[in-house]
């Protein structure tokens, strides 16, 4: 079958799971065309070459400089519809959904988002998706072509990238339709590792405000004693997070309560991630946090009440106060790591 | 100005489900509007308009919470002919509602609806009706036929502008929803809603391009927990740094 995988990229970097998305489709057979749409981007169009794959499509116009989702779509639906694969394949990224939401309805095909598993049966991919927040989980397939599939990021193996392997780029000509809106500006996150993309998280929930010892400045009303407590305790999350390169998560009480901004949660509501190991430091555990974390690899819970039920899913425990274990895992994490 | 709101009924977020025979169940557990439906309501309201709330299926729960939160109307789509309705579906029929209500110049969804968390409808619908699709706004500025939001997405805060008529679909950032009020509550109870079905809308069904073949619990991940005791903080991180070591996933 000849399989499409979208690029998604940022100002020309690509996002992690558009390479995983070349390795998912190499897995299912057939030959690979990843399609790349913006302005300059021909560096990025010779990387997917390294990631897998078998042609390029390179779709460069001034008017895709900024990614618009009806641009982007027009552009794309186009393409497809000349080429005719029998699959598409875009990462799950906020762009990714919307593209492929709008290409589906373009081409009067379906959509399948967020999948975690692929089984070829005959030309017909059969998709697994988590439902209800991974409560249960869906299989589905889409009956029209093309079959257009997004795929959770950090589920596919990313490929080994094959340094000098190249390929042959069509420059493909770009229809754009009508703009219905514009980019105007554009205010980048603050850095740090990206939650959805990292391998670790460490995140912090009400309990990091519940240090009674520390005695915040005077002439703060009680709200904000709270708020400066916990960003005391959230600063020892922070320093733990840098010796594991890791992204610093939150639940929603935190971020309800104003001690990290909304970026941070983790959850039904917040992000869903996918670490190898996620340290969850005083947080209870409700149903609507795991329903953001419960696929980590491994999960620690470092929590002061030994019924929390944050400790039916983990893998390791300790009842404590994160106070005192977090700032102790971060000197014997870095003499484990030599830091 | 003329303002839709697109919600949806789904079971509480805390509710345990299961699924039997393939389908989805969730006990006695209450179905309830979908939580991030509550931001595009509060966003609706305050564009200082006339609001319709809108859901396709469900028993008018959702619709209620929206009428007593403020909502002037509600209308629910509903018709026998309408199962497993794939989320192309859902678009080319919430577009029918929204052109039947007539003169919308601005139509709000929330982000993902916590049952099939799909994360898409709104800028498929926005697609059908071809409408720009102002989603993930944790921001949004009126200026007379022209609007400014401020887009959150994965990298950071992007500005769009556009022409209205648009469809916006909203974040959690943009603010806390209200709750309904006491009198809003007595009224939603005693309101009308009217139902629309398909001959009502215009339209045909929409024939299914995706086909739901099963639904499945998660297989059991039996995790035995190691919990790390006894002994100072130093010792305890100590053994808990050997055991993630020993994970080898560093
Ligand atoms: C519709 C809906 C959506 C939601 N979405 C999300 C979501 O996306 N993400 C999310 O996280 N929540 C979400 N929630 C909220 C969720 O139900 C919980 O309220 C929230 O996760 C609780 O956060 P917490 O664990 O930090 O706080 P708490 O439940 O208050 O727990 C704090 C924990 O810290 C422990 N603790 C206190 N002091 C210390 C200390 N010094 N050292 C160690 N441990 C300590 C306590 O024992 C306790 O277990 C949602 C709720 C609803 C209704
Ligand atoms: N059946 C429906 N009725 C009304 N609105 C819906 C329906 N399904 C989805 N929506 C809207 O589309 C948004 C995204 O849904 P989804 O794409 O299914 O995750 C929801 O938050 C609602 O605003």
């Amino acid at each position: 079958m000849k399989t499409w995988v979208y690029i998604d990229h940022f100002k020309g970097e690509a996002v992690p799971s558009s390479w995983e998305a070349i390795g998912a489709a190499k897995t299912l057979g057939g030959d690979v065309t990843a399609v790349v749409l913006g302005a300059g981007l021909e560096a990025l169009a010779n990387t997917a070459f390294e990631y897998g794959a078998d042609e390029v499509v390179l779709g460069e116009d001034s008017a895709l400089e900024d990614f618009r989702v009806e641009n982007y779509a027009t552009a794309l639906s186009a393409l497809v519809s000349d080429a005719a694969p029998g699959l598409l394949l875009f990462p799950t990224t906020s762009r990714g959904r919307e593209l492929a939401g709008m290409v589906a309805i373009d081409l009067n095909t379906g959509v399948l988002v967020d999948v975690v598993a692929m089984e070829l049966e005959g030309e017909k991919v059969v998709a697994t998706r988590p439902v209800y927040a991974g409560k249960l989980l869906e299989k589905t397939v889409c009956n029209a072509t093309p079959q257009i599939i997004t795929l959770r990021g950090r589920v596919f193996a990313k490929p080994e990238a094959e340094a000098g392997r190249s390929g042959n780029i069509t420059q493909a000509q770009i229809t754009v339709g009508d703009e219905k809106s514009t980019v105007t500006g554009y205010a980048e996150a603050g850095g740090g590792v990206s939650l959805t993309d990292a391998g670790v998280i460490v995140s912090g929930g009400r309990g990091t405000s519940n240090n009674p010892s520390l005695s915040p400045p005077d002439g703060m009303s009680d709200e904000e004693a709270e708020i400066w407590r916990a960003q005391q305790g959230f600063s020892l999350i922070g320093e733990l997070a840098k010796t594991l390169n890791a992204a610093v998560g939150a639940s929603r009480a935190a971020v309800d309560a104003n001690y990290v901004p909304y970026a941070k949660q983790v959850g039904q509501t917040g992000k869903v991630v996918s670490p190898d190991l996620y340290i969850a430091n005083g947080i209870s555990g409700a149903i609507q946090h795991l329903a953001g974390m419960r696929n980590s690899k491994v999960i620690v819970a470092i929590n002061k009440d030994a019924d929390a039920p944050i400790f039916k899913s983990a893998r390791y425990g300790v009842v404590g106060d994160l106070h005192e274990i977090v700032p102790a895992l971060n000197e014997a994490m870095k003499a484990k790591l030599g830091k | 100005m003329k303002i839709v709101v697109c919600i949806k009924e789904v079971p509480d977020s805390a509710a345990t489900l299961v699924a039997e025979d393939g389908q989805a169940t969730w006990g006695d557990a209450p179905l309830v509007i979908n939580p991030w439906d509550e931001f595009a309501v509060e966003a609706a309201l305050n564009m200082g308009g006339d609001v319709t709330a809108i859901s396709m299926g469900g028993d008018k729960t959702a619709l209620k919470h929206a009428l007593a939160m403020g909502c002037k109307e509600a209308i629910l789509v509903s018709d026998d002919a309408l199962t497993n309705v794939d989320t192309q579906g859902t678009a080319k029929i919430l577009a029918a509602a929204i052109q039947k209500v007539g003169d919308v110049n601005m139509a709000f969804f929330g982000k993902q609806a916590i049952d099939g968390d799909a994360g898409i409808t709104p800028a498929q619908t926005a697609r059908v009706l071809g409408w720009p699709a102002l989603t993930l706004a944790a921001s949004i500025e009126v200026d007379g036929e022209n609007v400014k939001v401020e887009r959150s997405v994965e990298e950071g805060r992007q500005t769009v502008s556009a022409a209205l008529p648009a469809v916006f679909s909203l974040v959690k950032e943009y603010g806390e929803p209200r709750y309904p009020s006491f009198m809003g509550i007595r009224k939603a109870s005693r309101a009308n809603i009217p139902e629309w079905d398909l001959a009502e809308l215009g339209i045909e069904n929409p024939a299914p391009l995706v086909e739901y073949i099963d639904t499945l619990n998660p297989p059991a991940r039996d995790i035995e927990i190691e919990m790390i005791g006894g002994g100072s903080p130093a010792e305890i991180a100590e053994t808990l740094a050997e055991r993630i070591m020993a994970e080898k996933i560093l």
